[in-house]
């Protein structure tokens, strides 16, 4: 069954679910002929379908997620015939294409496993085999659930006194700057938060619809989202000569465009940033605050890698600290909301789904219409919502399981540290590729420069430069990175991003392999 | 004794108001938490306290995380080989009618998933606004839903007489109203019913399917309760089941979404937030931007899969963890049916309230029969009879459940949702306040 042929013979096929596949791979205007040759041939009235493309909701035709798309599915289907012994250059598919640390090798947390474990099964809390401060963070949590039960409902908005815990680690990090348990919204990952604070900001028609201000590049979550919401995405570039850093002035010259066609109200920024690792100096972040002061815009702080720093001179700094900082004229008016979540700095538990968002100045209506708004969801996942409890309540100096905490989150971090200096390191040695230092986060995004023979080639194939470049690189050496087009680049730049989290080791092998690939790919199209 | 001092007749509110059977005293399925702590901290797999398939299932669900941890990302539409687990599930419940993984959805919980479908068939505005039909009474988030995602609403009644029963008659009825003002696209159905417990006969599916495929809409077949089931002679038959034993046009052109969760039943697991929903008869291209939408949300939560995967497989007889598993959800099941009994027993005594035969799911919602003043001194507060009932039920006895207003119901009857998945203790309780509350306040307003 070859599905590439597309000749009639496949559609011979007697119809049944599993030909799907066959069906999908046929172009669209081919498709309709051989539905109903299927319905004619299984005697059958050949009816149109209630749900079809031109019936589907319009928006989400424009959705897309380069970090799972389509290089990743190839990734996969090479793993595939990996698995069933079809020989291939290399022997293992590396995935450097998503931020998952624990699907690179970094272990979890003992503590916080320990901890989920006697929440989940409290009987555990007669063995003596667990540590006495993990128990009493377990009974404690278990205390505040519904039956005494991870399984049951919370409330929407998240176990009450997990917010409140939160607001306190929130306050020691801010230097003591007050937060209100009642502005915090646990979610099911940052990712959840972030779409919902964008579905209560994105309104209006035509020259009213809502613009909201992204960087270029950016994490593919705020296209699709926006793209889905039908907001109007405003662009503005970080300037890569200058390790990525935001521009006020790049800033507000988007802004000026954008209202000519839009009505900019959100101001969305990453920091620690992902593609680019690059970390806001405070200089900066005050700049941004007093830009959307001015200019009347939500801030929208994308927090999730603030453990995640590396450079000297570099320092994570919150946004609602910094504004607080700036005095009541900006810290009574601007608001903000701030996103954090489990799945990256130390801890790499993105599969538990938990995060938060803490909302700053807020409409009192508005946030009447948020609650409302997350309570459809039912409630974010029990387990998440404790997980973020004992990251907030890590072990104390004083308690036995003090020392083997501190000494998994400095190596994890550490070792991240090593890792990014390594790879730009390495990657600046090839020529024909430029990588800007990894000041934090867990991606490096170098700069690659394509021979015009690869564009012309990549063009007739029918793809982007960077996709064609990347997609070589996949075949030849099974490494699966991400093309920078899925994150946005300056018109004819091209980039790669690639996570740090690879094994040392295996990372040095990786960067080796990438190194004589761009000196064959460039000997090859010169 | 409350913050203002005030002397109360009960020392704690007993919240009877949402379907969530472990707030409602119900322990977790020990072997369902074994294997989650076995997976949460692998170190436990060396343990001798925890029984060998535990052990078994938690590492061979290990071996299909990345990294070997429940902390890494999963495939957008869930773990490979719990999908195959599930399609095997619903293979066996539906004796044999065949299920493809490559169909199979996985979400944080069944709402997130009928969601990302109704974000795929909803959109327009005006006369072109996509209509959804949905029954009354039906749930109130799932109303909420629909309007976030700006579907017109066509309401189809139940027959509550007919002990809440979906007529097609009624259906169709609603369609053509709904024709006038909206474009009907999609038909809701939530078998069992919620907070009905209705359950549909096989020729009552039968002839739903038939009117969808007249009529063309789509079938979202919410089926979340499908294992609480306790009625005598009452049984679940699928849509897809059903669907697929209607003959060679309607089995394989009328478009259906079917969905269940581990939130229910004897898991009550609702707040590890798993679910999934399987498709029928999906158009392939839409099926792979439905694909794109679950990739940006990255992938559900990976110990909401896992216990989806124990839904799917539960220990078999002679599994060292069968005997227990099997004593606990018998467990479930007689509670449930001695709390069932014991509601008909005490409504048969009371005035002014009476409700349809109990089959199945989780709630009971009986109709309350206010006199004329009731209704009247109501109205001068601006408030819903059943919702003023259910207040004062709250302030005198500190029992807490939900009026009929919130779920729709027909123009001047009321009700009452009661949950009935508690301890049989507590629901003694309950039913003790219901009765000092009730009698004396039908006689206030006689």
């Amino acid at each position: 069954k070859d599905s590439k042929s597309g000749l009639a013979l496949t559609s011979l096929v007697p119809y049944r679910q599993d030909s799907c596949i066959a069906l999908a791979s046929q172009p669209m205007h081919q498709r309709s002929f051989t539905q109903k040759l299927h319905s004619f041939m299984n005697g059958c009235e050949y009816r149109d379908r209630v749900l079809t493309m031109d019936t589907m909701n319009p928006n989400v035709k424009r959705v897309e997620y380069a970090v799972r798309g389509p290089i990743v599915q190839r990734a996969v289907q090479i793993e595939r015939e990996l698995k069933m012994g079809i020989k291939k250059p290399f022997t293992e598919v590396i995935k450097a294409n998503i931020g998952d640390c624990h699907a690179m090798g970094q272990k979890p947390i003992t503590f916080f496993r320990q901890v989920l474990a006697l929440c989940s099964y409290p009987d555990l809390l007669e063995d003596s085999k667990f540590p006495e401060d993990a128990k009493s963070r377990a009974r404690r949590i278990l205390q505040a659930c519904g039956g005494g039960s991870l399984g049951a409902y919370s409330t929407s908005q998240g176990i009450e006194m997990i917010r409140q815990d939160i607001a306190r680690y929130i306050e020691q990090r801010d230097g003591g700057i007050t937060c209100d348990p009642d502005n915090i919204y646990l979610s099911t990952g940052a990712s959840d938060a972030i779409v919902t604070m964008l579905k209560l900001l994105v309104s209006g028609e035509g020259m009213s619809r809502t613009g909201v201000m992204i960087s270029i590049p950016q994490y593919p979550l705020y296209s699709a989202a926006l793209a889905d919401l039908g907001a109007v995405q405003i662009s503005y570039y970080l300037d890569e000569d200058n390790c990525w850093s935001l521009d006020i002035s790049e800033l507000r010259h988007a802004l000026q465009e954008a209202k000519k066609h839009c009505s900019p109200r959100a101001l969305c920024i990453i920091n620690p940033g992902n593609p680019t690792g690059q970390v806001q100096s405070r200089q900066c972040i005050e700049d941004v605050i007093r830009f959307a002061a001015a200019e009347k815009l939500f801030l929208m702080a994308d927090e999730v890698y603030q453990d995640n720093v590396y450079a000297d001179g570099c320092k994570f700094h919150s946004f609602k600290k910094v504004l607080f900082e700036m005095g009541l004229e900006y810290s009574e008016k601007v608001e903000l909301a701030s996103f954090h979540s489990t799945s990256k700095c130390y801890m790499g538990e993105c599969g538990f789904r938990g995060g938060y968002m803490e909302v700053v100045n807020l409409d009192p209506e508005v946030k009447v219409q948020l609650t409302k708004l997350v309570s459809v969801r039912l409630c974010p996942p029990v387990p998440g919502q404790a997980l973020l409890d004992v990251v907030v309540n890590p072990p104390q100096p004083d308690e036995p399981s003090y020392d083997t905490f501190i000494k998994e989150r400095t190596d994890t971090l550490a070792t991240l540290a090593e890792k990014a200096s390594m790879t730009q390191e390495i990657l600046n040695q090839v020529p024909g590729i430029k990588c800007n230092p990894v000041q934090g986060a867990m991606y490096t995004f170098p700069r690659i420069h394509l021979p015009p023979k690869a564009i012309l080639e990549a063009k007739e194939k029918g793809q982007v430069p960077d996709m064609f470049y990347c997609m070589k690189l996949l075949e030849e050496t099974g490494i699966c990175l991400v093309p920078g087009s899925g994150f946005g680049q300056r018109d004819g730049t091209y980039h790669f991003r690639m996570t740090i989290l690879p094994p040392k080791e295996k990372l040095k092998i990786v960067l080796a392999k990438i190194k004589e690939f761009h000196q064959h790919f460039m000997e090859q199209y010169s | 004794m409350d913050r203002l001092g005030e002397r109360r007749n009960y020392n704690e509110v007993l919240d009877l108001s949402s379907g969530d059977l472990h707030r409602g005293g119900i322990k977790p399925i020990t072997f369902v938490r074994q294997v989650l702590a076995a997976c949460f901290y692998p170190a436990l797999l060396e343990d001798d306290s925890l029984p060998l398939d535990v052990k078994q299932r938690a590492e061979s669900l290990l071996r299909e995380c990345d990294g070997g941890s429940i902390g890494s990302y999963t495939e957008s539409s869930g773990i490979a080989k719990i999908k195959h687990c599930v399609s095997q599930f619903i293979t066996r419940r539906d004796g044999g009618v065949p299920s493809s993984p490559d169909n199979i959805f996985i979400k944080s919980g069944s709402q997130t998933a009928l969601m990302i479908m109704l974000k795929l068939l909803i959109s327009g505005k005006d006369l072109c606004q996509t209509g959804v039909l949905i029954p009354v009474p039906t749930y109130a988030s799932f109303t909420l839903a629909l309007e976030e995602q700006g579907a017109a609403i066509i309401p189809y009644h139940l027959c509550e007489e007919q002990g809440w029963t979906l007529q097609v008659e009624e259906l169709r009825k609603a369609l053509h109203t709904g024709r006038k003002t909206c474009n009907p696209v999609a038909l809701y159905i939530c078998n069992p019913g919620n907070p009905t417990g209705h359950i549909q006969s096989r020729k009552s599916i039968e002839e739903v399917i038939r009117f969808a495929a007249e009529e063309r809409l789509f079938i979202l077949a919410d089926e979340v309760y499908q294992s609480c089931v306790y009625g005598d002679d009452t049984e679940f038959y699928s849509y897809k089941k059903v669907l697929s034993e209607m003959g060679s046009t309607i089995c394989s052109t009328v478009e259906l979404a079917s969905f269940n969760s581990v939130s229910k039943g004897f898991m009550g697991e609702c707040g590890l937030r798993g679910g999934y929903m399987e498709l029928v008869n999906l158009d392939p291209a839409v099926k792979e931007y439905a694909s794109r939408l679950f990739s940006t949300r990255s992938c559900p939560p990976v110990v909401g899969q896992i216990a989806l995967d124990l839904m799917a497989g539960p220990p078999k007889p002679g599994d060292p963890s069968f005997p227990t598993f099997s004593e606990e959800v018998q467990a479930i099941k007689n509670t449930i049916c001695k709390n069932t009994g014991r509601i008909q027993e005490v409504f048969a005594e009371l005035p002014g309230i009476s409700c349809q035969p109990l089959k199945a799911g989780f709630f009971v919602f009986p109709c309350l029969h206010f006199s004329l003043k009731a209704i009247q001194w109501a109205k001068k507060r601006q408030m819903e009879p059943d919702m003023l009932y259910c207040l004062r039920l709250l302030e005198e006895t500190g029992l807490h459940v939900r009026p009929g207003c919130e779920y729709g119901q027909r123009k001047d009857s009321h009700h009452i949702r009661l949950f009935v998945a508690t301890q049989e203790n507590i629901m003694e309780d309950a039913l003790q306040r219901l009765k000092t509350f009730h009698t004396p306040f039908m006689k206030e307003f006689s």
